[in-house]
């Protein structure tokens, strides 16, 4: 069984750990946060996992772990099947091109003073030795393949739009052909029309790439439809944890109910309901 | 007599390349106990058509309009003093950032008095007892000990909690709530929407609820007004807004909602909608 379930698994989180220690003061004792209180789940390759929770609950946190960023107090991290020594300075070279990230924020994610190609040919400069021609070709090549064009290579951020941006933001994260994406709130930033254009490309590059993908989420609509799997966090803990269907279907959690409740519904029978509620209170 | 009456309001404002126009020909009617909801994606112009109305916008901004009534009086045309007289007390607006839109220098306390003080002319004792009133209205716990505390000592969601208690503080008639929840979490969102609507229901006041959400505008309004580019393209009470969308703007923006995918791929926008800001014949009317 262990067999066939490792042959297909991108990432292993293994009881995963982040506390941040806060500097005492000279009346005020050393305090320590458990941002992330041993968190374990397993991806397989070209699944989406959806990290769901509100805002401090760990999981831009564990985002940082996941990426390299931040190096977890604890617990193991396996990627492709292989422990990842996280401890600054042991990290290869290889690892750190397989897992890249998206930030929320496409409007401070981006050197405003960094022409877009290169913002996109950097990471090939830093990682590869390929000539500044090929980075060219490279990056009006990845600027197709996320909707813009070879026309942008020169341009800078402030002449895009917030959808166009992440865009952006997500080509320079596909530059290292890497195999996991962590998306922190791709699409939170941006507006209903634009999220639906952003949403699709994401979908079409995890086929076109065989991506896995984290994605980040406080928008239960979005994470309904993307995820294959979906992680409910509160408070550093893993509270719920399964495929779609069973989180959706039947939340064990009584904070998974609570964050299904608070969700507005934009469904006909419930504004109807709502409407003739207010007609019954009105005439009452 | 309608609270609000605003005919053809048209805001312009001047760039390098001539003037921009950000409402192009808006009209808004809010009756007394009425939710109506302004929703457009960014830069739609539906913060600044309301912002036109409170007298907010820089004085670069151009801004003609047929009729701005207020209760049947001219809110166009009325001095600075006049109309600070006004806003604040009758009309009131809950902005986006509730952190960043209070003080951080004065404690809330002092923020939610000097509206009880300027407006009411209450004195120290009455004021304090009326804050303590209103935080307690508003859901906050210990209200008495929160007067003493700074914008940064709270949550988000307590400190909009504070704008709604300074806004409602002497009883608007017409409530303004420019993305109220957009910064929150949904638990929180839930919240505060609920809370704004039970003040709403409770003291009858008109209700603006500007959004981008879909979700938001379900489960609050009565009437909604979509916008796009700086016109209106749709207006419609909110079951016939979802049920049968008139314009192909509105079609599009429902058919985007994650909810309604079919297949495994999203509707954009540009598969109903070709990007013309030309509203629908009715939407004129």
């Amino acid at each position: 069984m262990s067999n066939n379930m490792t042959d297909n698994t991108m990432l292993e989180v293994r009881d995963i750990k982040r506390d941040y220690e806060l500097p005492g003061g000279l009346f005020k004792p050393k305090k320590i946060i458990h941002a992330v209180k041993g968190v374990s789940f397993k991806l397989e390759r070209g699944n989406t996992l959806a990290i769901v929770g509100e805002s401090g609950c760990g999981k831009s946190t564990l985002a940082r772990m996941l990426t390299f960023i931040d190096e977890p107090t604890g617990g193991d991290l396996l990627i492709d099947n292989k422990k990842v020594d996280t401890r600054p300075g042991h990290l290869t070279q290889e690892m750190r091109q397989k897992v890249q990230i998206v930030f929320q924020n496409p409007y401070g994610s981006l050197n405003p003073r960094q022409k877009i190609g290169d913002v996109l040919g950097e990471p090939l400069a830093i990682n590869t030795d390929m000539s500044a021609g090929e980075r060219r070709d490279r990056a009006s090549e990845m600027l197709t393949k996320v909707g813009l064009g070879p026309e942008h290579y020169n341009r800078y951020p402030h002449m895009f739009s917030g959808g166009q941006r992440q865009r952006i933001a997500i080509a320079r994260a596909l530059m290292m052909n890497p195999k996991l994406l962590v998306l922190d709130e791709p699409v939170s930033a941006l507006d209903l029309s634009v999220q639906a254009q952003v949403l699709n490309l994401l979908a079409d590059l995890q086929d076109e790439f065989n991506l896995t993908y984290v994605f980040i989420s406080h928008d239960l609509s979005v994470v309904r439809y993307i995820a294959d799997e979906v992680m409910v966090m509160y408070f550093g803990e893993a509270v719920e944890y399964g495929t779609r269907e069973e989180v959706f279907s039947d939340p064990k959690h009584d904070y998974t109910r609570t964050l299904f409740k608070a969700t507005p519904k934009a469904d006909i029978e419930s504004i109807r309901a709502r409407v003739a509620k207010k007609k019954a209170t009105a005439a009452a | 007599m309608a609270l609000l009456q605003i005919d053809n309001l048209i805001v312009e404002f001047e760039t390098a390349t001539g003037w921009f126009r950000a409402v192009d020909g808006v009209s808004v009617s809010v009756e007394k106990g009425e939710v109506l909801a302004i929703v457009g994606e960014s830069g739609s112009g539906k913060s600044v058509a309301m912002l036109a109305v409170m007298g907010l916008l820089p004085w670069t901004a151009k801004i003609t309009a047929d009729r701005m009534l207020f209760e049947g009086r001219d809110i166009q045309n009325i001095s600075p003093a006049e109309r600070r007289k006004l806003i604040g007390k009758d009309i009131a607006m809950i902005f986006q950032e509730p952190v960043a839109s209070l003080n951080p220098c004065f404690t809330v306390g002092f923020q939610i008095e000097e509206v009880l003080r300027i407006h009411l002319g209450l004195d120290s004792k009455a004021r304090r007892a009326r804050a303590i009133e209103l935080f307690s209205q508003v859901g906050l716990p210990n209200p008495e000990e929160r007067l003493n505390h700074f914008p940064h000592q709270m949550s988000g969601g307590q400190c909009q909690r504070v704008m709604i208690a300074i806004a409602i503080a002497c009883n608007p008639k017409l409530l303004i709530a420019d993305e109220p929840t957009t910064a929150l979490d949904v638990t929180i969102q839930k919240q505060i929407l609920d809370l704004i609507m039970a003040l709403q229901a409770k003291n009858g006041m008109g209700l603006i609820m500007i959004t981008h959400d879909m979700g938001v505008v379900a489960e609050t309004a009565d009437r909604v007004i979509v916008q796009y580019k700086g016109r209106k393209m749709e207006e419609a009470d909110v079951l016939s807004l979802f049920e049968s969308p008139k314009s192909n703007y509105t079609k599009a923006l429902l058919a985007a909602l994650p909810e309604n995918a079919t297949g495994d791929r999203l509707t954009t926008v540009s598969a109903f909608f070709d990007g013309n800001p030309e509203p629908a014949p009715e939407a004129r009317a």
